[in-house]
């Protein structure tokens, strides 16, 4: 009986707080769609009722499972409705709308059972409904744990979590499962740093994989190779060389009896794309290519013969290179010569692929510039761009980024590539592209940049730390 | 699959006829292990799965037994050639071509290494080379090689290899006896890799990766009959020739596009993925010209020298020597073996290697020297820096010192024995002395 009271009390405080929380939410709710469509507002709504609904079904599935276990059912209601006060506190934190799962103790089996059954008709209801509009909700929200207090945040990428051994084990044994070989850390690491990555070049992942490599595909192994000795480059190039790659293993793709080709050709691809991430972590465009590829092969029906589904996946990648890239440079430097006036000096950063590409257009349509190349060691990339403007005829100058505020009176635009482009308004893009943005607007010269929509990712980051891939000490 | 080796084992062994006229040249016993096992046991521990061997009918025949010695589970696939006329690697090759569906790596029966292999095969995965192969300094030989005066003259044998800055792409190669007046390098290949250095004590180690247009290649030339003296020759040069403007002589047009297109045999759009990779790649291979990575060029070799480490080729007296001296290191296996009975009052040496099955007696004693299998060695006898194969007796008071018992001899009592050759099955007379003075010490 204590515990009825204990239980009945903690449901009150937590109408309390959910109520609180609950008004907050709606208010930052209202105030982030003024202004927008009535349906974007629907779409939150189901969402935020999904995610709820979803919530309810875990904690419904936790309930059944301690039921199974041989204690008395009185107990066994009793210990899963004290346990329920606790996982909603959390939950609360992170559905908004939360004022009906305080009334959810002091039910009996029977009308929880029924009522999980109605939940679930209306999630199966409501996901027809949607389509494919709403995004799902963050992987790591809806599987915390019913027994612990979890921190909201989404879970972290492994590549940023190298201080953290735990996760690191964790990596090791999904490689291990995978049957992929770990790179191994070297050198000296230092502390602002710790959290990445620092993979030696002298010991490439190819020492401890067999040589005529079955596990991993010829081409992918070669992939790997290119990356992680930097002789497919830029985030254009590492995209496409990866479609290719995949283009390869789709043809040599044989279909085991009793699978589908739509489920175990993605189990396939997960531990190449795991390698790959070994030689050199993913880009934000190999990501959402990788995305695409996996979407396009679930989507393959059952029904579908094997070569006629491999000549579809062939030809979808090749939709995607041709729209996403090939296509999007066109657009975008028929956009981006708009602004290239005759008698401009324009500065760019590095080796971009597109910035190139709209410069040679450019120059093909007879606008006189004249071009500043800006490059910085170790990599010294501005070599090739500036290889490739003086080979088409255009008049370049090449400095070094130490000089950029001396020469930066006499540009007149910056033109500036990107490596991907997040959820906040921020550019990823090289090391030293923000000091180049920065001086430029110090001295009033605008700043384009250039970036294909397939670059685009939902991720948020705020500094240049948090997420990094550290280069070889010894180039 | 990615590769398939290849490992050519019909060779005669005509650098060291004292030896192989008995013995084929692959089942010769280095540090008691027959010579095949050593190319063999390196592709099982890189995890090749599969290996062609191209032999000869007697060979075969004694390959099978052998098989239990590799505790791997390697499939051989074993295919005879007939050594009628003289049929070179490329002709061998050329036998085995249906069976050749990837790229793939040759070996030679008589290489001993413990490179890592996957320097040559990333040079060829990372680099999309036509060939890509393994060299290693050169050894000098400091043992005196039986049945030999003075020092060999190493003058005719050099070969000059010429390699760019980054030590890894192959411009040049050419050996000495190529060369009548001076060493010649075209303009353009200085023009395209300004620095270049040439090597000349460098061990050509024969082991190849060639991509599989180049086997096709092979199979129209049939003029092409050996891999190391005319094919790699050829793929040098033809890095730098200019494709499009002779079509005068069919076989090049032929070649040029088998090699430089890989496109006749429909993935045209392969090539173009790879073209637009390569444009929008921020990577050049070379600086200070305008030419594009590789300068273009479809065709490029690269070589991996090996600075340290073991590697060793089997074809004369002094290299069979040698690998015996390096043999312990490279075996995992206890140097003497369990089933070995030696006597309490023998000295076995810690570098000596003792065979199955073998007999010591008193009083022996075996520095630095390899003991065949199912030897007797009886009293008072000493063995510095020898070898000797399967079944040999050695009676008492035997002196050896330096030489080569090849199988089954037998030593005579009180016998003495200096830098000499005993061929097989030959019988020393009891206090008998050799000594390497003339030709006459070899006794065959």
């Amino acid at each position: 009986m204590a515990d009825a009271d204990e239980t009945s009390k903690q449901a009150e405080r937590n109408t309390n707080v959910g109520d609180g929380i609950a008004v907050k939410k709606q208010d930052i709710a209202r105030a982030k769609n003024e202004g927008k469509e009535l349906t974007k507002d629907e779409k939150q709504r189901l969402r935020k009722e999904k995610k709820q609904q979803k919530k309810n079904k875990k904690d419904d599935k936790g309930e059944s499972e301690h039921e199974n276990v041989p204690l008395p059912p009185s107990q066994a209601v009793v210990q899963c409705q004290s346990q329920k006060a606790p996982s909603v506190a959390p939950s609360l934190a992170l559905t908004p709308v939360s004022v009906c799962t305080s009334e959810k103790p002091a039910k009996s089996k029977a009308e929880q059972r029924a009522e999980r059954r109605a939940r679930q008709e209306a999630d199966r209801a409501a996901k027809g409904k949607k389509g494919e509009s709403a995004q799902q909700p963050p992987s790591g929200k809806s599987k915390a744990p019913p027994n612990e207090l979890q921190p909201v945040v989404k879970r972290l990428p492994e590549h940023v979590q190298v201080d953290d051994p735990a996760a690191v084990r964790k990596l090791a044994k999904k490689l291990e499962r995978q049957q992929i070989p770990v790179r191994s850390e070297y050198g000296y690491k230092v502390s602002l740093f710790s959290h990445l990555h620092q993979y030696s070049r002298k010991a490439p992942l190819t020492q401890q994989i067999s040589i005529p490599s079955t596990v991993i595909h010829p081409y992918i192994v070669r992939l790997g190779l290119q990356y992680s000795q930097g002789i497919v480059a830029g985030s254009n190039a590492r995209s496409i060389a990866l479609l290719h790659a995949f283009q390869k293993v789709i043809q040599d793709y044989k279909t085991p009896p009793n699978e589908e080709l739509s489920r175990d050709l993605v189990n396939k691809l997960k531990p190449y794309i795991s390698y790959l991430n070994q030689c050199r972590p993913l880009s934000a465009s190999m990501g959402n290519a990788i995305k695409y590829v996996k979407k396009e092969i679930s989507n393959i029906p059952c029904l579908c013969k094997e070569e006629e589904a491999k000549k579809q996946l062939l030809s979808c990648i090749d939709n995607y290179i041709k729209e996403k890239i090939t296509l999007a440079a066109t657009t975008i430097s028929a956009y981006a010569i708009e602004k290239i006036s005759n008698g401009d000096v324009i500065l760019v950063y590095g080796c971009s692929s597109l910035v190139n590409h709209i410069l040679c257009d450019a120059f093909d349509k007879k606008r006189k510039f004249s071009v500043i190349v800006v490059d910085s060691r170790p990599r010294l990339e501005g070599r090739e761009a500036l290889r490739r403007l003086v080979k088409k005829g255009i008049c370049c100058t090449y400095v070094l980024i130490s000089a950029v505020s001396y020469i930066l009176p006499e540009v007149s635009k910056v033109f500036l590539g990107a490596h991907a482009l997040l959820a906040n308004g921020y550019v990823m893009s090289r090391v030293g592209t923000s000091q180049i943005a920065l001086v430029a607007k110090a001295y009033n010269v605008p700043v384009l940049v250039c970036c294909e929509t397939y670059k685009f990712c939902e991720r948020v980051q705020t500094d240049s730390f948090v997420s990094n891939e550290l280069g070889n000490q010894y180039t | 699959m990615e590769l398939q080796a290849v490992l050519m084992a019909a060779g005669g062994g005509s650098r060291m006829m004292e030896l192989t006229y008995n013995t084929h040249k692959p089942l010769l016993p280095v540090g008691n292990k027959p010579l095949i096992w050593y190319p063999l046991n390196l592709l099982e521990r890189v995890g090749f799965e599969e290996v062609i061997i191209i032999t000869t009918k007697d060979v075969q025949k004694m390959l099978t037994p052998d098989r239990l010695k590799l505790d791997g589970k390697m499939k051989l696939d074993v295919v005879c050639i007939q050594l009628e006329g003289e049929m070179g690697t490329a002709d061998a090759l050329r036998h085995v071509q249906q069976k050749i569906k990837t790229d793939v790596l040759v070996l030679s029966c008589d290489l001993i290494t413990d490179v890592a292999l996957h320097e040559v095969v990333d040079l060829f995965r990372a680099h999309n080379a036509s060939m890509a192969m393994l060299m290693s300094k050169l050894h000098e030989f400091t043992e005196t090689v039986p049945g030999q005066k003075g020092k060999k003259k190493a003058g005719e044998q050099r070969d000059f290899v010429g390699v760019d800055a980054t030590g890894q792409r192959l411009l040049f190669m050419a050996n000495e006896a190529d060369l009548e007046d001076g060493l010649t390098i075209r303009k353009s290949i200085m023009c395209k890799h300004p620095s270049m250095r040439i090597r000349t004590g460098l061990l050509d180690a024969h082991l190849y990766c060639l991509k599989r247009c180049v086997v096709d290649f092979l199979v129209e030339n049939k003029n092409i009959s050996s891999i190391r003296g005319e094919l790699i020759p050829y793929l040098v040069r033809k890095q730098f020739s200019k494709s499009v403007n002779l079509p005068n002589n069919k076989d090049e047009v032929e070649m040029s596009q088998k090699m430089e297109g890989q496109t006749n045999l429909g993935s045209c759009k392969d090539e173009e993925l790879l073209r637009l990779t390569q444009e929008r790649s921020c990577w050049n291979d070379h600086h200070g010209d305008m030419s594009e990575a590789y300068h273009g060029g479809k065709v490029r070799c690269y070589v991996h020298i090996m600075e340290d480490g073991v590697c060793y080729r089997v074809n004369t007296l002094a290299a069979y020597i040698e690998a015996n001296r390096m043999a312990p290191k490279l075996i995992e296996d206890p140097p003497i073996h369990p089933s070995a009975v030696i006597s309490e009052c023998t000295q076995v040496g810690a570098d000596s290697i003792i065979g199955a099955s073998c007999q010591i007696s008193d009083k022996t004693s075996i520095k630095r020297s390899t003991v065949g299998a199912s030897s007797t060695v009886r009293e008072k006898v000493k063995i510095t820096n020898s070898i000797l194969m399967n079944g040999v007796t050695v009676e008492e008071g035997c002196n050896i010192q330096g030489s080569v018992i090849c199988s089954n001899a037998v030593i005579g009592r009180n016998a003495d024995i200096k830098y000499c050759l005993v061929g097989s099955s030959q019988r020393i007379e009891p206090d008998g002395e050799c000594l390497t003075v003339t030709q006459n010490a070899v006794s065959v």
